[in-house]
């Protein structure tokens, strides 16, 4: 109990003295993390649809030809990042650059190569969601857009990847929470983020534990607020399970059918004659129906002038 | 005489080794309602999906307004946005609501004003009596809803010809009778309509022209009352008899 007790001191003082070399690794870390990750589905997108452009055996050849020459470069791009460690990756770029150019072209920001590494390894995982993604739509959906006359790529951007993107979701999120830890890595090139803020601060207080345990805490509290607002996104994008009818009468069919009407139509609520003619017919029905009721109640009073008539009959009879 | 919208002409096509439509021959005037009946798998669908070019025939020709599609390089998505089609299984737009879904093929195919597409699409829905569910997403609709909002995606379009792929086979049969109804309004209207059906009382009482297909091939074709209570070819009798036993 006293050792926890301790821990707890240790980490309090540890935050006393580097709490800004922590916070500052945590905001490289989610930046690196955020900007990689979104890069890295956008290369995901982009190798998804290329892959899935369709061709049949009456396209031209050199169409045939490049459409599988894609494919063919796709695929090794995804083998070779899907199939070798990120840390490798890192060294590989970051030294492998001024390797070739003879020290002529070097990373002189960190940020830039950073960035580079983690998106090209992301892309190559994002490249084959979304290629799943695009498939696990229903083919029908294709159809139905081929069928009143869109493009392959109106299709696509219309109809196929809208939906593809809400299926992928999980795997987006997966794949931000893996950066997010695995960005850990590129202390190897010397990119200042989270963990090297732990290395950083035990070399200099040789307190390890307390301050892998800091770390600890950190990466779970990030990864536990991304999935948290990827749930909430994916609800954002399911949208509401319920609808609204739009009624039959007059004005809540305004309200419901036109949501942006535009100026000057009838349903403009901001040109004052549309709304004074709605009012104006709104007024008229009402004068209608009171008009009925008026109408309903001397016809009752009639009934019940009648109701009297036999009555008075009956005087008379006698 | 009327003009001619459609003409297929020595239409065949084969999957592989197996052919599956045979020198197909026929004509689709203005106006016309043409019923195409015949046994599962003997390429009734397969034909109306080549007229659309959603399958690429092996050889002949489709000539659309006199001109043959087949020949001409490209294009495919201009011919097909005049060339209406509803799905056995509705296809509609999943990821829009029922008035989107009749919004976006005006806007972006045909490049009209949004404000001009939405009254074509509210004066469609109204047609089938959907413009109260403008707002739903097909998820929330039943089978008939969904189809009669295919209807109106497609009508929205105005085309010259509409294709219709079994378009009550995969309802409820109480869902049946509303896309039905539907759709013999727009035969009264006069639109020019292709039916691959099941609906026999459908082909008899709505339709002008009924095709009889069996094994890939046009096996008769006449007027519904040549069909239906004339038939000159054995099988033909064969096919009616056995659908009005069920």
């Amino acid at each position: 109990m006293d050792k926890l007790a301790q821990l707890g001191q240790d980490i309090a003082a540890l935050w006393a003295r580097s709490g800004s070399q922590y916070l500052h690794g945590v905001a490289n870390t989610l930046i690196l993390a955020v900007v990689a990750t979104a890069i890295g589905c956008l290369i995901g997108f982009i190798c998804g649809i290329l892959q899935t452009i369709p061709y049949t055996s009456r396209d031209p050849l050199w169409k045939r030809f490049l459409l599988k020459l894609i494919r063919v470069i796709i695929r090794i791009y995804v083998e070779v990042f899907r199939g070798t460690p990120m840390i490798l990756q890192a060294v590989f770029i970051f030294y492998g650059l001024p390797y070739f150019t003879n020290n002529a072209m070097q990373f002189t920001n960190i940020w830039v190569a950073a960035i580079l590494v983690v998106s090209i390894n992301t892309g190559s995982y994002m490249a084959e969601s979304v290629r799943g993604g695009i498939i696990s739509v229903d083919p029908g959906q294709t159809e139905g857009a081929m069928a009143i006359g869109m493009t392959h790529v109106q299709t696509m951007v219309h109809v196929i990847l809208p939906q593809a993107i809400r299926n992928i979701m999980p795997q987006i999120g997966n794949n931000f929470i893996i950066n997010i830890k695995d960005t850990s890595i590129m202390f190897i090139i010397g990119f200042t983020e989270f963990f090297a803020a732990h290395k950083g601060v035990a070399g200099a207080t040789y307190k390890y534990f307390p301050s892998a345990a800091i770390e600890m805490i950190g990466y779970l509290c990030m990864t536990l607020a991304a999935s948290f607002l990827l749930r909430w996104m994916e609800k954002k994008m399911d949208g509401s399970d319920s609808y609204e009818l739009v009624q039959d009468d007059s004005l809540t069919m305004t309200a419901g059918t036109y949501n942006h009407p535009g100026r000057g139509t009838p349903f403009d609520e901001r040109n004052p004659e549309a709304v004074k003619s709605m009012l104006r017919e709104e007024l008229r029905r009402q004068a209608e129906r009171d008009e009925a009721i008026r109408q309903g109640q001397l016809a009752e009073q009639r009934r019940e002038g009648g109701i009297h008539t036999p009555n008075t009959d009956r005087k008379e009879g006698k | 005489m009327r003009d001619a919208i459609l003409q297929v002409n020595h239409l065949s096509k084969s999957f592989g080794t197996h052919q599956v439509l045979r020198d197909i021959d026929f004509t689709v005037s203005a106006g016309d309602v043409t019923s195409i009946i015949g046994a599962s798998g003997s390429g009734k669908s397969t034909l109306l999906r080549c007229i659309n070019l959603l399958e690429i025939p092996t050889s002949g020709e489709i000539l659309f307004h006199g001109e043959n599609i087949l020949s001409r390089k490209g294009g495919a998505a201009k011919y097909r946005s005049k060339v209406g089609m509803v799905f056995q299984s509705f296809n509609l737009f999943n990821n829009m609501t029922v008035l989107e879904n009749c919004i976006v093929g005006q806007t972006k195919v045909l490049k009209k004003g949004r404000e001009e597409s939405r009254e074509q699409a509210m004066k469609f829905l109204t047609k089938v009596g959907m413009a109260p569910f403008i707002n739903a997403k097909p998820r929330q609709l039943s089978g008939g809803q969904k189809q009669r909002v295919a209807i109106a995606r497609a009508l929205a379009m105005e085309p010259a010809v509409l294709l219709f792929d079994e378009p009550t086979s995969a309802l409820d049969p109480e869902m049946v009778g509303e896309v039905l109804s539907v759709m013999r309004d727009l035969a009264g209207e006069g639109l020019t309509m292709l039916v691959v059906t099941h609906e026999m009382a459908f082909a008899r009482d709505v339709s002008n022209h009924v095709v009889f297909m069996r094994d890939g091939v046009i096996w008769e074709e006449g007027g519904p009352q040549e069909i239906f209570v004339s038939p000159r070819k054995e099988e033909t009798r064969e096919f009616l008899s056995r659908f009005m036993e069920r």
